[in-house]
């Protein structure tokens, strides 16, 4: 049984321009236990994926249809508001992007801390005592004195990895972590990975990572989901996709990893053009004006073609295309 | 924290000695003798020319400004006219008045204003956030004065529930409150607009912060999360403005004063101009003027108090 | 006019018929704009408007309510309140423009010098400014009106010492941000006078927020010659201005109501319009001033 199992989903938002289709047909699943990295492009549709999840899409974002399954019994566009509130938190926690502005200034560490427990009958100082634990547990030095500061007297590492101490504290079964390292510096970024592994392994969570860092998904995530323009475009293991991506956008991407570069150029390469208008998405593939392998299918509804064991990828020529790839 | 507290107090007292000296230009370079004003049109030559001995009037222009300025700063507002008692006390008797229905106009402008404009800016885009915006405007808009009449004439006069002149029994707290109500009103509503439009402002700005995403994403409830992360962090701008409203009340505060026939310095500065009291007209400025700035500076320290951003970075 | 036009944003008129397009689209907008032209309206056809002289006295007619003859009665000496509502109107709206325009004139003049002299003047200017601003504004024209007099003369100083400093400050804050932008310092790199910077491309770029801010603080001033008259200390009887009105009526309030709301109202309908006009326009025009 899958912690998440998305399948069909479309969200829809309502603009003054008419709606804008956000999320087409996204399906994947997180396995318990497993870490599953969320890669693409700013605009790819990863922050209303997490918001649509969470239930906390804004008010004019709607699901049109689709099943958000929680740990094979919760639907999530089907709960009421309670529940769903009932859930964050204790079942599935998050971690953002923003470490500087993710805690409120003017509350104490420990406040917030508490706050979040306030579901439990503990008394406060026990759930004090659970921050500290929490507060050693993401090696903040001095935990104790911690709890009594404000966010800004802390370093941006330090912030975030409160943040994940705040996640990890109710011992979800899912951890969404949206670029919860783009913000920091390189070698924070690999002491946060590597102590969220940890705790991930110590907690035996299920993690949606969100990242458009190549290197870091690959470091650290069991599966990938590739998304361009609210659509999933290739799922599969971290090695299947990155080493025979069946799509051109994955391909794409992965040639504009600097972290492959083999040559030494001054320019970093970037994919040409940019994301289509969702408010009329293309009847064919959406990556087509973009893409390389133009092809008479291309203007053709994309079909997700399966290239193997849980590997697939939306483009009607991936068969060829990474049989191509092989072989050259 | 200290320092910053230094600072503002050095600014607070360069822009008092500055007001004191616009004062000083004002009253001795506008045509007009401060002594002939003083005695009335009936007095002799000689009347005046005493008297302008006795204030001082015939010395040079920047000795004249020197006894005002060290005067004033070491409480020596001049003498009232009839009495001859000190200004100074003559305007401390009255501040009380004054000071307690700017509270209670600051009350009516707080208890009205921090709900209407939170509950705007939670209902953003409906019809009662729309309504609250017009009202906010219309209640700045209108003058305390018509505010203060009309306020009599409905529940004074006309409906009879509250009373319509004075200050209340003294002793008698239950009733100088029944007195308060209507005046402190007439000073207050403009404002329950300006924090109204100011909670709201901030509330949406604060909504929208990263940290409140972060709440909801722990399912705190929507009440913890509207008045314990949002609105803490939201009225701290409201105290700022607060401090500048207080000089607005203290003009708001002549006129309620006169229209209830309430004791207080609008009052006593009001009478002062009609028995052409001079010293008591400039000395209750400049209390008025010093109070206000004082305030202003409270209100700053208190906002740097309440936010640990702005307490530690000093 | 080449360079001008050329180099500093100005407005376009297209641009402004659009806002002005949007203006009428804004219900509330085009409600303070009704209320405004009404009480324009009503001063300048004040005498077609009604046959009653608003400083004849006559004393066979005290205290008289509204009735066919007198549409909204007559006051403690029998003259008609609506010919003396009518006339108040061209008080206010005549303190209004003189005031605002002065105001205005001094404001822009300070504001350019703070903002364009040496950094020391700048320095002092502020501090003034916000020592004038520490008054509270009734307290001043209280202590100015001693030494004057009431007149309507004392009331527009009045508005004038309580307008500069908020208007010097903006010009200054505007000034200051223009005059290191790129086209300035082109200019003044091409050898252009410090007084041709000033009104070729300074100026242009002030006055459009700055006249915006001064129709918001219209109502102020309204409100400012009617307390002052309310107390005496403005325009002189037997002239009629709302203020003394509603002083008239203040002083017979159990008796005779009627002359109290027949001198509140205007004001409430004159700052409301000038209010709601003010704050759609602003909108409209310029919404980064928003919030002010």
């Amino acid at each position: 049984m899958s912690t998440l199992s998305i399948s069909g989903l479309n969200v829809f938002f309502s603009t003054e321009d008419g709606p804008l289709h956000a999320l087409k047909d996204v399906a994947f699943e997180v396995p318990e236990r497993k870490i599953v990295g969320i890669v693409g492009e700013s605009g790819c549709g990863k922050s209303t994926l997490i918001n649509a999840i969470l239930g906390l899409l804004a008010d004019n974002g709607e699901v049109r249809s689709g099943q958000i399954l929680f740990e094979g019994s919760h639907e999530l566009t089907q709960l009421s508001k309670v529940e769903m509130q009932n859930l964050r938190g204790p079942r599935i926690s998050t971690v953002f992007q923003d470490p500087m502005g993710a805690l409120n200034p003017v509350l104490s560490v420990g406040q917030q801390m508490v706050n979040i427990q306030y579901r439990d009958d503990a008394s406060k100082a026990q759930k004090a005592a659970r921050a500290v634990e929490m507060l050693q547990l993401v090696r903040i030095p001095d935990a104790e004195s911690a709890l009594g500061r404000y966010p800004h007297q802390f370093s941006g590492g330090m912030k975030q990895r409160i943040a994940i101490a705040m996640a990890l504290m109710m011992e979800p079964a899912l951890l969404i972590a949206d670029e919860p390292t783009t913000a920091l510096d390189a070698t924070l970024e690999v002491t946060t990975i590597e102590l969220l592994k940890d705790l991930q392994k110590k907690i035996g969570c299920s993690v949606m990572f969100i990242s458009h860092h190549l290197g870091v998904i690959a470091e650290l995530c069991d599966d990938v989901v590739v998304m361009y323009a609210g659509e999933v475009v290739e799922r599969g293991t971290v090695r299947d996709v990155f080493h025979a991506p069946g799509h051109p956008y994955t391909r794409r991407l992965l040639e504009c990893d600097p972290a492959r570069q083999t040559e030494r150029t001054r320019i970093l390469p970037t994919i040409p053009g940019e994301i289509p208008d969702l408010r009329a998405r293309p009847q064919g593939c959406v990556f087509a004006a973009r893409c390389l392998q133009q092809h008479l299918g291309c203007d053709q509804p994309q079909v997700e073609q399966n290239l193997g064991h849980d590997h697939a990828a939306r483009c009607n020529l991936a068969d060829e295309v990474s049989n191509q790839e092989v072989s050259a | 924290m200290l320092n910053y507290a230094v600072k503002r107090l050095g600014l607070s007292i360069a822009i008092v000695s500055l007001a004191m000296f616009l004062l000083f230009c004002m009253i001795y370079l506008v045509p007009g003798d401060p002594a002939s004003v003083a005695l009335g049109p009936r007095a002799t030559d000689a009347m005046k020319e005493a008297l302008r001995v006795k204030m001082g009037l015939d010395q040079p222009i920047w000795v004249q400004f020197w006894n005002f300025f060290s005067g004033a700063w070491t409480g020596d507002l001049g003498e009232e006219v009839l009495s001859g008692r000190p200004v100074l006390d003559v305007v401390f008797e009255q501040l009380p008045y004054t000071l307690i229905l700017i509270a209670g106009g600051i009350t009516w402008s707080v208890a009205l204003g921090i709900p209407l404009g939170c509950w705007a800016a939670i209902n953003r885009g409906s019809f009662a956030d729309r309504l609250v915006g017009i009202l906010s405007v219309a209640v700045i808009a209108v003058p305390s004065f018509v505010v203060a009449i009309y306020a009599l004439l409905i529940f004074a006069v006309t409906l009879q529930w509250l009373p319509a002149i004075g200050a209340g029994e003294p002793g008698d707290i239950g009733d100088q409150l029944v007195h308060l109500i209507l005046p402190s009103l007439a000073v207050g509503l403009g404002w329950v607009g300006y924090i109204a439009r100011m909670v709201r402002a901030s509330m949406l700005e604060v909504l929208e912060a990263s940290h409140i995403r972060t709440a909801r994403a722990f399912g705190l409830p929507d009440r913890t999360i509207t008045y314990r992360y949002a609105l803490t962090i939201a009225i701290l701008p409201t105290i700022t403005l607060l401090g500048v409203g207080i000089g607005q009340m203290l003009s708001s505060a002549v006129f309620a004063e006169i229209v209830f026939a309430r004791p207080g310095v609008g009052k006593l500065v009001y009478d002062a101009i009609l028995t052409r009291n001079f010293p008591v007209v400039t000395g209750a400025v400049l209390v008025t003027t010093v109070i206000f700035v004082l305030l202003n500076l409270v209100a700053d320290l208190i906002v740097g108090a309440l936010d640990p951003r702005v307490r530690s970075s000093f | 006019m080449s360079e001008a036009a050329s180099n500093a944003p100005v407005p376009q008129s297209s641009e402004w018929m659009r806002s002005l397009k949007r203006l009428l689209r804004e219900p509330l907008g085009v409600f303070g704009l009704a209320l405004v032209l009404l009480v324009i309206f009503g001063a300048v056809f004040a005498d077609f408007l009604t046959q009653w002289d608003p400083t004849r006295i006559n004393p066979r007619v005290r205290f008289e309510g509204p009735s066919g003859e007198h549409l909204l009665g007559t006051d403690q000496l029998g003259r008609d309140l609506l010919a003396r509502v009518l006339h108040g109107g061209r008080i206010a709206l005549y303190v209004a423009l003189v005031s605002t325009a002065i105001s205005l004139a001094v404001g822009i003049v300070l504001g350019l010098i703070a903002g364009y002299g040496p950094r020391w003047l700048d320095n002092l200017m502020i501090l003034v400014f916000d020592a004038m601003k520490s008054f509270p504004t009734v307290m001043l024209a209280l202590a100015l009106v001693t030494i004057t007099g009431p007149s309507l003369t004392a009331v527009i100083l009045v508005v004038i010492l309580v307008n500069v400093p908020g208007y010097a400050r903006i010009v200054r804050t505007q000034t200051i941000a223009i005059k290191t932008s790129e086209f300035v310092t082109a200019a003044q790199s091409a050898g252009a006078s410090t007084a041709r910077i000033l009104r070729v491309h300074i100026m242009p770029n002030v006055i459009g927020p700055l006249v915006i801010l001064a129709s918001m603080d219209i109502p102020v001033v309204i409100a400012i010659e009617a307390g002052m008259s309310f107390l005496g200390l403005g325009v002189r009887p037997p002239t009629p201005s709302w203020g003394s009105i509603l002083n008239d009526g203040f002083a017979q309030i159990r008796e005779t109501p009627w002359i109290a709301i027949a001198g509140g109202i205007p004001i409430i309908v004159t700052t409301l319009g000038f209010t709601f006009l003010g704050e759609t326009l602003r909108d409209v025009f310029d919404p980064r001033l928003k919030g002010r």
